[in-house]
C-alpha cells in the first residue's frame, strides 16, 4: 500500500509505521496548550475513539499519544458525501526537564483528552565532594 | 441512460448535482456565519439509501446540551457553541489549535425525511443522526404493461 503525507485543511496525515495490518490513515489530533499555576495543560481532540482505545506513553521525555478508532460505515449505506476522513491519532511532544513524570494525569471526556503535566518542586543543587588525591 | 450498479437511478435525482451546487453557493454566501468562520463547519459525512440517511460529524469537546439539531423537510441544521478557552491572569497560552466559538451549519439532503422517526446519539465526540424517508416519498415501482 502506498505511503504518502499530504495535508487535509489544517490536519496534517502521519503515514502508519510499519504496522502493516493496519489499514487506517493516522492523523495528527489538534490541540490547545497552555499552563496555568505551574501545571501544564494539554487538550487534545480525537473524536472517535473509545476511552480503552486510548494510548498515552511517555518514554524518556518523549510524550505520546495514540488514538484508535474503528471505522464507521453502516451497512448497505452509499456515501453521498465525505468532507472529513476517520483514522488514528497520533502525536508526540518532549517534555522539559521541570515536568514531574510520575504525576502525570489524564483523562478522556467526549472525544477530548486531557492531560495535566504538573511541574516538579525546585531541584536542590547536589553539593559534590571533592576528594584530595 | 445505461443504468449501472454504481448509480442506480432509483433514488438518484438527476437534478442533484445542480441543486447541491446551489445549495453549496447559497452557503457560501448566505451561511450565518461569524468572522474567521467558514459556512462549511463542522464537516459532515453523508450516507444515503433508499430509506434513510444517516450522517456523522465530529464535535469534539462538546456536550450534547451544547448541540442544537433542526430537521424540516430536506434541511438539516446543526448549531453549537463550543466553551471559551480558558482565560485569566495567570493562565499562559503555548499552544491554541482547537476550534472555539459558535457555528450554525445547513445540510441540504437528497430526500426529504420523517422528524419523527429520527435517531441522533452522541458518543466520544461525534454527532450520527440516523434519518428515515417517508413512506409516500419513496420511489414506487411502476408496473409496465405489455400491449
Amino acid at each position: 500500500m502506498a505511503q504518502e503525507i499530504t495535508a487535509q485543511d489544517t490536519r496534517d496525515v502521519t503515514t502508519n509505521n510499519g504496522d502493516a495490518n493496519r489499514r487506517a490513515m493516522a492523523f495528527t489530533p489538534i490541540v490547545d496548550i497552555f499552563e496555568r499555576d505551574g501545571t501544564t495543560v494539554i487538550m487534545a481532540d480525537m473524536p472517535g475513539v473509545s476511552p480503552e482505545d486510548v494510548d498515552v506513553t511517555l518514554e524518556h521525555r518523549v510524550l505520546t499519544l495514540h488514538g484508535k478508532v474503528k471505522p464507521y460505515a453502516p451497512e448497505g449505506y452509499r456515501a453521498l458525501t465525505s468532507e472529513y476522513r476517520v483514522g488514528d491519532y497520533i502525536r508526540s511532544f518532549t517534555l522539559s526537564d521541570e515536568i514531574d513524570q510520575a504525576k502525570i494525569n489524564a483523562e478522556f471526556k467526549n472525544g477530548v483528552l486531557r492531560l495535566e503535566l504538573p511541574r516538579s518542586p525546585e531541584a536542590k543543587p547536589q553539593k559534590i565532594s571533592v576528594k584530595a588525591g | 441512460m445505461l443504468q449501472t450498479t454504481f448509480s442506480p437511478m432509483s433514488f438518484v435525482d438527476p437534478f442533484a448535482d445542480m441543486r447541491r451546487m446551489q445549495s453549496t453557493m447559497n452557503q457560501i454566501f448566505e451561511g450565518a456565519r461569524l468572522p474567521g468562520q467558514s459556512a462549511t463547519y463542522p464537516p459532515v459525512n453523508i450516507w444515503a439509501a433508499e430509506g434513510g440517511i444517516v450522517m456523522t460529524t465530529e464535535l469534539a469537546g462538546l456536550t450534547e446540551q451544547d448541540i442544537e439539531l433542526t430537521v424540516k423537510d430536506k434541511m438539516l441544521s446543526i448549531r453549537g457553541t463550543y466553551p471559551e478557552p480558558q482565560s485569566g491572569d495567570n493562565i499562559v497560552w503555548h499552544r491554541h489549535e482547537r476550534v472555539d466559538g459558535a457555528f450554525l451549519r445547513s445540510v441540504e439532503l437528497p430526500f426529504r425525511v420523517n422528524p419523527d422517526l429520527i435517531n441522533a446519539r452522541f458518543e466520544n465526540g461525534v454527532l450520527t443522526v440516523e434519518m428515515q424517508r417517508p413512506e409516500d416519498d419513496k420511489p414506487k415501482r411502476v408496473q409496465i404493461k405489455s400491449s
